[in-house]
């Protein structure tokens, strides 16, 4: 029972099933918690193929309390490396004025991301060791027209893991913040594509090795790191000017 | 437009809209009056796997495994799956596809619809003769399970059907046990036409896989010399798999001309390992030498290139190859990959399947325009002649004609074709 054990909330998620794909490769166990499932199922039965020791799935919507996930944690046992890769790209144009649809993207994308690191965090933080990873987006290093709905709510995401890994630090558990910046998934379909998008399985060997490493905040791929200062040094009199 | 766009000789430059599928769940969005056509790896030559001014929904992401049987090797995996990726999973537990082609980047939906073959067609027969079954999304929204029992005339069509019969969603096929990862088996000189069929007659019994590389720029005694490939799966310690190397960039202008492709091929065929009695090979540069070589498509420049590949029937095949063979020599086109294969009599289920017994001959040629396309139409005459037929999956400009006369069940096949899909190759045959 030396095996790793990851908990991927979001599984069916591109990057969380790529990332899947390398710890099942190294014979880790598998928790699964997607929202559909029998993708989710399609997905274990994949993981199980491709090597690892275990897989099991577990029904998780960002609509139900986060607590009945630790209780279904609660029979199979605490993992070593929580992931949480769920989201959704909201409709701007809508949030712009439906005060629903902010609500909802608000939800998914950071109230439901903020109450799992809670207890997530408080329970890898009892068992005294532990990793928890989360998915976030360059999108929130700052706001801007085109996105601002779910860059706010990833922004909101960022400042709380970074209070968290505070909180945390000396406990053994790390809190990774992960800034992918395009990915070519399903939730980026829509867009026509260049020369900065990166695919799945380049973002989840990123992810992976930050985990390892024990890192802070990780975008990925890194040039990312570099393109984002840029914006974010860029002054408010000419942003707000901008069209991004 | 992406170069997956162009077909792997690069030679077609469409405009399509693509969607990604996500897996085998997902519907695609199929609009009345429009032409769709599921592509994968963009491995085939020409463009049987372009559609353009339609729709591509593109498989490659429906890449997972199903269920795997590792005491029957039965395989069931979602079609835009990688032989490469298959044999990563089912090699070190003793299982390797039936049937591979020339290269392991195939997806297995691609594999189905082009009904590919290999070194061991005498034995095994197509990629065809080893799907159990296989699941088909037509643009009615049903899925139809297709096997030799189920939907049988579907299943039939499909198997070598270039993709016009509906999405292949997901298949059960057939792996083969091997003794391991290694390869042993002969390389041998053959000074000419005559001695490759004494070679590969004397040798078809004995071994599952056989291959000549021929000599395209040798003429009169010499002509058709080259050297003969046999094989078989063996247990123990393979050598080191070759190194991966990459074309980053098309070189403007083509290395390949009629003086490198000349000293080549004298070279390759003088080479010290061109004549070596058992030899071991590892699996990838056994089956995949070009494989080494990520975008080597590349190397004949901005033009792209045609691949020629053709069937001739054995009564016919000597006389009919050698012809062929004279006229590359003679027009100093050609390549340094010239292959000689002799296929088997074992029968694909699939309508459009491009094995029959006789001999297959493929090579490139560098895309110089009217004189290229003037060699293709004088080759493609007599393989017709000689009652042959040419390859779809490495076909970019055969006639109309000589489909019809290779393929007789194309008749019965258009009667399966999903109304809702199509592709350059089917408008190019179907209107000329």
């Amino acid at each position: 029972m030396n095996e790793l054990r990851v908990l991927i909330i979001g599984a069916t998620s591109a990057i969380a099933q790529a990332c899947a794909r390398i710890w099942a490769a190294r014979g880790a166990q598998l928790l699964l918690a997607a929202r559909d499932a029998p993708r989710g199922e399609a997905i274990a039965a994949d993981l199980r193929l491709r090597g690892a020791a275990a897989v099991h799935c577990l029904r998780y919507d960002a609509g139900l309390p986060p607590q009945s996930l630790l209780d279904a944690l609660s029979g199979i046992g605490m993992p070593d490396i929580v992931l949480i890769a769920h989201g959704s790209l909201p409709d701007q144009a809508r949030c712009e004025h439906a005060l629903e649809a902010l609500h909802e993207a608000y939800r998914i994308n950071a109230l439901s991301v903020l109450e799992l690191a809670t207890l997530l965090g408080e329970a890898l933080r009892a068992q005294g060791h532990g990793t928890l990873a989360v998915i976030g987006s360059v999108a929130g290093d700052r706001g801007r027209a085109s996105n601002y709905v779910y860059g706010s709510a990833k922004a909101a995401v960022a400042a709380f893991l970074s209070g968290l890994r505070q909180r945390l630090h000396g406990s053994g558990v790390n809190v990774l913040t992960i800034k992918p910046g395009f990915v070519d998934t399903p939730m980026t379909r829509d867009f026509a594509k260049n020369a900065l998008w990166a695919q799945p399985e380049t973002i989840a060997a990123g992810i992976v090795r930050a985990i390892e490493q024990g890192r802070a905040v990780v975008y990925l791929p890194g040039w990312w790191r570099w393109l984002m200062l840029l914006i974010r040094l860029i002054p408010e009199p000419l942003f707000r000017r901008l069209r991004l | 437009m992406s170069a997956a766009a162009q077909g792997w000789g690069r030679l077609l430059h469409p405009r399509e809209a693509v969607q990604t599928l996500r897996d085998r769940f997902e519907q695609p969005r199929f609009a009345p009056g429009e032409h769709y056509l599921a592509r994968g790896q963009s491995r085939s030559y020409g463009d049987v796997a372009v559609n353009d001014g339609g729709h591509i929904l593109d498989t490659r992401r429906l890449d997972r495994f199903i269920a795997f049987d590792a005491q029957q090797g039965l395989l069931e995996c979602e079609a835009g799956l990688t032989l490469g990726e298959i044999i990563a999973l089912c090699l070190p537990q003793g299982w390797f596809p039936a049937v591979t082609p020339g290269t392991q980047q195939v997806s297995v939906g691609g594999a189905i619809a082009c009904d590919v073959h290999g070194k061991n067609h005498h034995r095994a027969g197509s990629f065809g003769c080893h799907v159990q079954s296989l699941k088909l999304l037509r643009s009615d929204g049903r899925v139809r399970h297709c096997s030799a029992q189920e939907n049988p005339a579907l299943f039939a069509a499909t198997i070598g059907g270039l993709g016009l019969t509906g999405l292949i969603l997901s298949a059960c096929i057939r792996l083969q046990r091997v003794a391991g990862a290694a390869m042993q088996g002969d390389s041998l000189r053959f000074a000419n036409l005559a001695e490759y069929f004494a070679l590969e007659a004397e040798s078809a019994p004995h071994w599952p896989y056989t291959v000549a590389w021929v000599d395209c720029s040798a003429r009169g005694a010499a002509l058709g010399r080259g050297v003969f490939e046999r094989a078989r799966h063996a247990a123990g310690a393979a050598p080191a798999p070759p190194r991966a190397l990459r074309l980053f960039f098309t070189p403007p202008l083509s290395p390949l001309n009629a003086l490198s492709l000349r000293a080549f091929n004298t070279l390759y065929y003088h080479r010290p390992g061109a004549q070596r009695s058992a030899q071991r090979w590892h699996w990838q540069s056994f089956f995949y030498p070009l494989d080494r070589i990520a975008h080597w498509n590349r190397l004949y420049g901005p033009r792209g290139f045609y691949q020629f590949q053709c069937l001739v029937p054995p009564a016919q095949a000597r006389a009919a190859i050698a012809q062929m063979l004279e006229l590359i020599a003679a027009s100093g086109q050609g390549s340094f990959l010239a292959v000689l294969k002799t296929f088997g009599g074992l029968r694909s289920p699939g309508l459009l399947s491009f094995p029959a017994p006789g001999t297959t001959l493929a090579l490139d040629f560098a895309n110089r325009g009217a004189r290229t396309t003037a060699l293709l139409a004088q080759l493609e005459a007599i393989a017709l002649a000689a009652g042959g037929r040419l390859y779809a999956a490495k076909d970019a400009c055969m006639s109309a004609e000589s489909f019809r006369r290779g393929y007789p069940a194309l008749g019965d096949f258009t009667q399966h074709i999903d109304p809702a899909f199509s592709s350059s190759f089917w408008r190019r045959l179907e209107h000329s």
